[in-house]
């Protein structure tokens, strides 16, 4: 019964959801709203077991002295912003968003800038022409990079139609393929989950 | 005419082609499914990402370090991407918890948290190793996207696992991560739906789950007869797919020679 009502639950939402794609009915169109409101509220539920388990583990660790200073900097964190929304509010001039401004805005630009190294440090690797199609990878890459960039290089024209030659023919075609698999992938692991074939998002019975 | 109008209000005709596309789905789904199953078994082609799971597991276990596994920042639990990754993840549990390796799940998302725990414990339960799940270790960081990334990055820093699993849906921090892991020589088994960061775990990662090969995973390790069905219901529709494109082609070609009006019929 613990797995039956969870798969009878998941059969009937997913032809809900199926057949209300496909109608134009004012009846199906609230139905979609109200299914996407709760799903709005179950999700701010689920935020309050995320909050809940990342205090618990990480006091846990911190009793076991595992990585303390991070973890106390964490926790402090997640305890001290809501705080500060709840008491001062989240208006341009409140601590919450001089916080948000000055401390997680600047942290995550530092994370994200940290992208340009590592792309650095991927193509370094990943243009060594090694074999043929390494070569022909480099090749590619040179010809889009040049045809991209402000030197002033002869034929540049030319250049710049081979570039998009080889972004719209060659590479358009192999990533429509690869969507192609992705989307037949989705379509029957979803069509799985809705029939009750695949289970492991219960738990296991793989 | 009131039947006409309230049928053309119950139904939108200009979904009709996907809904006759999701039909035929839905019928070779389960034709395969359900009534192929009962014929011989077959085998699907070997991929080498999923033979390099139980190495990555083996190499964790040989060299006492932790085994990291994500379903990256992009996905939830609803996704496809998501369910094929849990399902990975079973596998890779049951493997862990044979070895007894740790097994490290930072993620984003706190129902995607719960359902990893349940996999995990129960995965744990299945092998008779129930003592050796730590829930502590399948654990939220934070929704932001750097924040994840950086949760995850400090935590491939500190803890050195041997083996990386990026298998889910990756933003911009998939590279991020890849360089990380790749800093500290893990072994790396990565898989995405994202074309874009696709291109990044090739270059970073060792082995590289390329699209419908991700889905194509939980058959494959599993061996689970239905859900192999399903992998060739995929290529059925793939081989369809591909025989429409052809006659579109030709039909195309065909009809612009001959100078005429092209009928489009085959773009909807």
């Amino acid at each position: 019964m613990n797995r039956q009502i969870p798969l009878i639950v998941c059969f009937s939402f997913g032809l809900v959801m199926f057949l209300q794609y496909f109608s134009n009915h004012t009846i199906s169109r609230s139905v979609n709203l109200a299914i996407l409101d709760y799903w709005q509220i179950i999700f701010a539920f689920t935020l309050i077991i995320g909050v809940v388990s990342f205090i618990k583990v990480n006091l846990t660790k911190i009793s076991r002295r595992i990585d303390r200073p991070y973890l106390i900097v964490g926790l402090l964190g997640m305890i001290s912003m809501p705080f500060m929304a709840l008491i001062w509010g989240i208006k341009a001039d409140s601590p919450f968003m001089w916080m948000f401004e000055n401390v997680q805005a600047p942290m995550a630009s530092t994370v994200f800038a940290l992208l340009a190294f590592f792309v650095a440090s991927a193509s370094f690797r990943g243009f060594r022409a090694r074999s043929l199609q390494a070569s022909i990878l480099l090749g590619a890459a040179l010809i889009i990079l040049l045809s991209r960039s402000n030197l002033p290089l002869p034929y540049t024209e030319h250049l710049s139609e081979l570039a998009d030659w080889i972004r719209n023919y060659p590479s358009m075609t192999a990533r429509r393929a690869i969507l192609i698999g992705i989307g037949l992938g989705s379509l029957t692991t979803s069509l799985r989950v809705i029939l009750g074939i695949e289970r492991t998002w219960l738990g296991g019975e793989r | 005419m009131i039947i006409l109008i309230a049928a053309q209000s119950l139904f939108n005709s200009d979904r009709l082609a996907t809904f006759l596309i999701s039909l035929i789905a839905i019928l070779i789904l389960l034709y395969t499914t359900y009534f192929q199953k009962r014929k011989k078994p077959f085998t699907i082609r070997k991929i080498n990402g999923l033979k390099a799971v139980e190495d990555a597991i083996g190499r964790a276990t040989e060299m006492a370090r932790p085994l990291l596994y994500t379903p990256g920042w992009g996905g939830d639990i609803q996704r496809p991407t998501t369910i094929a990754s849990m399902n990975i993840l079973s596998f890779v549990a049951e493997k862990t918890s044979q070895y007894d390796c740790d097994l490290v799940f930072p993620t984003h998302d706190p129902v995607i948290m719960s359902v990893a725990q349940e996999v995990v414990k129960e995965s744990y339960s299945r092998t008779g190793y129930p003592d050796r799940y730590k829930e502590h270790n399948i654990t939220y960081v934070s929704s932001s996207q750097f924040g994840y990334a950086a949760a995850v990055d400090g935590i491939i820093s500190r803890t050195k696992p041997a083996s990386i699993f990026l298998l889910g849906t990756f933003e911009a921090e998939s590279l991020i991560l890849a360089e990380t892991g790749n800093s500290i020589n893990a072994i790396q088994i990565a898989g995405t739906d994202s074309t874009i960061q696709l291109s990044f775990f090739i270059v970073a990662c060792d082995y590289t789950l390329i699209g419908e090969e991700l889905f194509a995973a939980s058959g494959y390790l599993s061996g689970n007869k239905s859900i192999l069905a399903s992998v060739q219901a995929q290529d059925i529709m793939k081989i369809l797919i591909a025989l429409f494109v052809i006659v579109a082609v030709i039909w195309a070609t065909i009809e612009s020679l001959n100078g005429g009006q092209l009928s489009y019929w085959w773009k909807f």
